[in-house]
């Protein structure tokens, strides 16, 4: 195998488009596919690439969670209380292992239908900030996410960083994720909510989103819809109904029917928003 | 152009530059490629064995090392990347002395049973140990939960950690008292601690050649293999392709002579998926290049048989010629006349258990070598006597010429009681005369080696007005797969233990083990018993309630007592503690029985039970001479060896041996060195498998202490009550007077022994006539269990909170083990219970395979019941399997109690039990509308 290992950002995008092989961050995907049988030609390191390092800080309105961020260093970051649901999603990623080398990049690239990390993203409205040979460009996480295994990243692209918008209210966030066991899970469905709210305690921001239960995580907008303008107190009592669900298309597998999935997920955003409406109240306005 | 590709040379000749690695202090200076795998260079390389890999995938942590002080999988980490950081591995430990206490508390307090977690365990720990802060239990589970452990139930880990995290001291051995009954320390637990244990991957000769197996990816099919010497051409490095025509003596093999009917290397057919039909020797370097893909074979698909249904299917393609109808064996227990003696109170019901992996985390591994016309084969094995015998029979040479070398096992379970690599390394390596290894990947040891068998069982238990039972009718099919492996033993154990721990005068149990191309189906831990069990206790529970009876108080009226006896007319006269155990667990149980109402009546969305499980074992072989022999000798200088052909999977039965060994001699346990399964040194000890080794080794071992006391009263012309003690190397005879016997004085055998005797022992049992009527077990062991659960109505989850269990052992040798026997057997008993199902090409890893994790298991009170079997060595009788038994019919009882739907079918899924609970109305509903 021919193993590359890109000095630093332009030498990553050059190395991707004159070899095409596959990045390796964190190898947390990678290796598992080449035991599984995915034979690549090549691999190009990019672990090294100082751009893609570094803290997780805010510039102006917004938060930039650098590409090779791990779950570790989003958990003990210094963060408000919107990243809950996301530093809970990282707590609940694999086990402490792969906390500590997988990267917040290669879960979104890597696009699996259950990746733990994107629905707390996906509800924060998050940006992908992608680099590539003429420079620059920023695609909203959720028009990022094609479906199974598949982004929008080009043959010539690397994720370089995923940016949050700072929300300027009172915020909190809450995160929920089911599985057959504790630890080491493949999740049957997960949701994250993020409600902000305005002084007079009026929701003035939901963002809801759900993994494990489509080809990529989905945001339920008419739930969202349904949220704004009450109360905290009503968040838990909004009773959901059908249409909420609606973009949700789960699937039959080995961890459950898709009938089932798509009831937990209603109940798992339910807790997630209950969660955070009960932590915005914690909150001294 | 020329210059471009010049430099694309140049850089792809940085690949093999080599790189600088630091490991626990230490630079090395490595050439293996960049993207190597950080845990193979760690082994490969640097020789550092101790770290274990286990999936190569993330998936089971065993491979754990930290970098720059963090624990990280090292399978998952390339060269490149570990490049100028500070790696650490197990061997490293000692050097920080600080946490050489985390490695004296994992030895002494059980925390590691076969040993291939530890290091990674170990590594997990050191990086929580480093981080100055109080932790809670709930974060030292966070921070672990990323290894598993199959054997240990991960309960003595975390108590571990948290006793070194706490500074306190261990505590001291006793080193006065008896070595029967004290928490001696694991005999070879350091070894296991200091990562220096060589399992079945770790011993690889540097010049072995390295053997790849050409699968079947068809679950039927016929197959015409093409050209390999083509092959072996177009492939630099293979040195031969090895297929069915090859073998030297007889192509096939399997767990009873009259039932070889699993070819080496299959000959024109397939019978399951992975099945292999070629195998490749290569040198080391080339194994990663060979595309198998390219290997000349063509295959023509057959219609699969599957599932039970599927194998009786008369439409279905016959798999042996010697089964006609598919049906491997049949297994029957009848007394009496079921249908005229049928009390007035019936209940039934019907059942369904799937393929359940053993999942061991270290896969099958080996290495072979040709020693002359010897065969030698390092191997990881529960059996290497059956394994001598088994490639004999395959290279056509004497047994007496194959020697079998047992690695350390880490974890068995019965998945390593059939031959795995050892067939197609004795081949290779006779035929290449070149050291060969093997090594399975995870998906090898997960889609070829046999499984506990599905089953569908049909049961009804019925009793009189007084409750007593009086009848008992079974039939289970057995899912048994395309060769017998164990399953006769499946099919004849099982209506023998159908009924239960119960006084049942009327039974007809039936049984039938149907082939099929699904996974081979064969040993795991209770030989089906586990799960007719889930029939007979959901049985006794819905019939109590019938009775209107208390479920615990309907057991015990019910429990076999000595006294009894059983169906196959055996009168069972003592060491049956079955109602001990009922007696023991009533005090919780009724307190717990209210305490759950109270829970309920306050909750409607989360609803808590309790549910009872029981269960009964025979110990040893069914109805089959299985006999043991173990030696003690004694050197001129004193020194007293156990030579013991019992493999230690992890169950500790070195360390039982040893007890047992030093309390017949009236020595300290650390006086007897060990010289442990080498079929060459050693002597047939039986199969580690049906919980038989501490009873029946043990009684061996007894007897080989009693001849050499004899033999030493006959020499010293003492009395046959004379007493012996041997002490700093001499041996003292005090009867009338105390002789002195020099030692020195005598003739020493190769070994330098100058006395050695044998144990043998067999477990007085007999053949069971036509009416199924005989001694088929010499000794039972019994057990309750009841678990805590709680149930989210809502999304179908359940929790067990806690489990008592009570295990009448006979004698508890020693109390650390049998504790962590029963702690590991429950966690295998709850994956059975709630998340373990092996489905064939869809759950072969082992993030889709769920095994319990350290946040999955119950707090675990164990209660042990001493009955003194006056067969049992000391007393004891045996653990392993019990322990497993009752765990699953205690939670899915547990489960009804809670939810009033009753599960029959596991693993009890969140998805599964929801639809239940939806189907019968009692599903909490989240959506309105």
């Amino acid at each position: 195998m021919d193993y590359r290992r890109a000095a630093d950002l332009q030498d990553a995008v050059r190395l991707r488009q004159s070899m095409g092989y596959p990045f390796v961050a964190g190898g947390t995907d990678i290796y598992p596919a080449i035991e599984n049988g995915a034979r690549f030609p090549g691999l190009i390191d990019v672990s090294k690439v100082e751009a893609l390092r570094g803290e997780i800080r805010r510039e102006g309105g917004e938060w930039i969670i650098p590409a090779m961020a791990t779950w570790s260093e989003i958990i003990a970051a210094k963060l408000p209380s919107q990243f809950d649901a996301l530093k809970q999603a990282a707590s609940e990623v694999g086990g402490r292992q792969i906390q500590n080398t997988g990267t917040v990049a290669g879960n979104i690239c890597n696009a699996s239908p259950a990746a733990d990390g994107i629905p707390a993203l996906m509800a924060m409205d998050a940006k992908i900030s992608v680099a590539g040979p003429s420079g620059m460009r920023e695609v909203p996480l959720e028009k990022f996410v094609l479906g199974n295994r598949k982004t929008d990243l080009q043959g010539d692209e690397i994720l370089y960083a995923v940016k949050v918008p700072a929300r300027p209210g009172r915020t909190a966030s809450a995160f929920r994720k089911l599985g057959a066991r504790r630890y080491l899970v493949i999740s049957i469905a997960m949701a994250a909510a993020v409600l902000e709210c305005d002084a007079a305690e009026k929701i003035v921001y939901a963002g809801i989103s759900v993994g494990a239960c489509a080809a990529r995580s989905l945001r339920l907008p008419a739930w969202e819809k349904a949220l704004h303008g009450r109360s905290i107190g009503e968040v838990g009592s909004v009773e959901p109904v059908p249409a909420f669900l609606a973009p949700l298309a789960p699937m039959d597998d080995i961890r459950g029917k898709g009938e089932y999935r798509k009831h937990a997920a209603g109940v798992l955003v339910r807790e997630a928003l209950v969660k955070a409406a009960e932590r915005l109240n914690e909150q001294v306005a | 152009m020329n210059r471009s590709l010049k430099s694309e040379e140049a850089e792809r000749s940085r690949e093999y530059s080599p790189v600088r690695l630091r490991v626990n202090g230490a630079e090395y200076e490595v050439t293996s490629p960049a993207g190597a795998r950080l845990a193979d260079v760690l082994r490969d390389d640097l020789g550092l064995t101790g770290t274990k890999i286990g999936c190569n995938a993330g998936d089971c942590g065993a491979c754990t090392v930290l970098i720059s002080g963090k624990q990280v999988c090292s399978c998952l980490v390339s060269l490149d990347q570990a490049a100028g950081l500070a790696v650490e591995t197990v061997e490293g430990l000692q050097k920080d002395s600080s946490l050489r206490g985390l490695q004296a508390a994992f030895v002494e307090l059980g925390a590691a049973q076969c040993g291939i977690c530890t290091p990674g365990m170990l590594m997990a720990a050191a990086e929580l140990a480093r981080e100055s802060k109080s932790w809670s239990r709930e974060e030292i589970l966070d921070r672990m939960g990323g290894v598993l452990c199959r054997c240990t139930g991960y309960t003595k880990i975390v108590d571990a950690i948290e006793h070194y995290l706490s500074g306190q001291a261990l505590p001291a051995p006793d080193a006065k008292a008896p070595a029967v009954g004290s928490r001696i320390t694991k005999v070879d637990g350091l070894s296991r601690a200091e990562g220096t244990a060589r399992y079945g991957a770790d011993a690889t000769p540097e010049d072995a050649l390295l053997l790849k197996a050409v699968r079947s990816p068809h679950a039927h099919a016929t197959f015409v293999i093409g050209d390999t010497d083509k092959f072996v051409r177009e492939n630099p490095g293979v040195v031969r392709v090895i297929t069915a025509r090859d073998v030297p003596g007889k192509n096939e093999y399997g767990i009873f002579d009259h039932y070889r009917d699993q070819p080496v290397l299959a000959e024109s057919q397939v019978r399951f998926n992975g099945e292999v039909v070629a195998a490749i020797i290569c040198e080391r370097g080339a194994a990663e290049t060979i595309d198998l893909d390219t290997f000349p074979v063509t295959w023509q698909p057959l219609e699969p048989v599957s599932g039970i249904d599927g194998g009786l299917d008369p439409k279905a393609a016959m798999l042996h010629a010697s089964r006609p109808d598919n049906v491997l064996t049949r297994g029957k227990m009848i007394r009496g006349d079921v249908e005229g003696e049928r009390g007035r109170h019936v209940v039934s019901g019907k059942f369904q258990t799937g393929y359940v992996e053993h999942a061991y985390i270290e896969p099958e591994a080996g290495f072979a070598r040709r020693v002359g016309d010897r065969m030698e084969i390092f191997v990881t094995t529960q059996t290497p006597y059956m394994d001598r015998d088994g490639v004999a029979h395959i290279l056509g040479i004497p047994k007496t010429e194959v020697r079998i070398l047992p690695s350390a096992v880490g974890g068995g379970f019965g998945g390593k009681i059939d031959m795995s690599v050892q067939p197609l390394l004795a081949v290779a390596a006779w035929l290449t005369d070149r050291p060969v290894a093997y090594v399975y990947s995870r998906l090898e040891s997960m889609r070829v080696t046999p499984k506990r068998h599905p089953s569908r069982i049909e049961a009804a238990l019925s009793c009189g007005d007084d409750g007593k039972l009086k009848t008992f009718s079974f039939h289970a099919d057995f899912n048994t797969g395309p060769y017998a492996s164990c399953g006769p033993i499946v099919a004849n154990r099982v209506p023998l233990h159908a009924m239960g721990p119960y006084d049942v005068p009327t039974v007809h149990c039936t049984t039938r083990a149907v082939l099929t191309t699904d996974a081979i189906a064969g040993a795991f831990r209770g030989f089906g018993v586990p799960q007719a069990a889930i029939a007979h206790e959901a049985l006794m529970d819905q019939l109590a309630d019938k009775m209107g009876m208390d479920r615990l108080d309907f057991r015990i009226l019910n429990s076999l007592l000595p006294g009894d006896v059983i169906s196959t007319g055996q009168k069972l006269s003592s060491s049956v503690g079955m109602k001990e155990c009922l007696e023991a667990l009533k005090p919780s149980w009724h307190e717990q029985r209210k305490a759950v109402a109270a829970f309920n009546q306050r909750s409607d969305r989360f609803r808590r039970g309790i549910g009872l499980g029981c269960m009964w074992y025979g110990i040893g072989n069914t109805s089959q001479p299985n006999p043991s022999s173990m030696r003690i000798a004694i050197g001129a200088d004193g020194r007293i060896t156990l030579y013991s052909g019992a493999v230690d999977i992890g169950q500790g039965v070195n360390t039982i041996m040893t007890q047992m060994c030093a309390d017949a001699l009236d020595v300290a346990s650390d006086r007897i060195n060990l010289v442990l399964g080498d079929t060459d040194r050693t002597l047939d000890a039986g199969k580690s498998s049906a919980s038989r080794q501490t009873f029946i080794s043990g009684n061996a071992v007894v007897l080989a202490a009693d001849k050499l006391k004899e033999s030493i009263r006959r020499l010293t012309n003492a009395g046959a009550d004379a007493a012996i003690k041997f002490r700093d190397g001499t041996v003292k005879v005090s009867g009338a007077q105390e002789i002195s016997l020099d030692l020195a004085s005598l003739p020493a055998d190769d070994e330098g022994n100058v006395l050695s005797e044998v144990g043998h022992y067999n477990p007085p049992t007999t053949d069971l006539d036509e009416n199924q009527q005989g001694i088929p077990y010499a000794s039972y062991a019994f057990a309750a269990q009841s678990a805590l659960v709680e149930v989210d109505m809502l999304l179908g989850t359940t929790k067990v909170i806690k489990i008592w269990a009570a295990h009448d052992v006979g004698r508890a040798v020693n109390p650390t083990q049998v504790e962590g026997q029963i702690q590991g057997g429950i966690a295998q008993g709850l994956g059975l219970a709630l998340m373990e199902e092996y489905i064939p090409l869809a759950t072969d890893n082992l993030h889709n395979y769920l095994i319990p994790t350290f946040g999955d298991i119950p707090e675990i009170e164990i209660y042990l019941v001493e009955t003194l079997d006056p067969l049992g060595p000391f007393g004891a009788k045996g653990i392993g399997e019990p322990a497993l038994v009752p765990t699953a019919p205690a939670i899915l009882n547990a489960i009804t109690d809670a939810t009033a739907c009753r599960p029959t079918q596991v693993p009890v899924t969140p998805s599964r039990l929801w639809k239940l609970l939806h189907d019968s109305g009692k599903g909490r509903h989240a959506i309105s509308g």
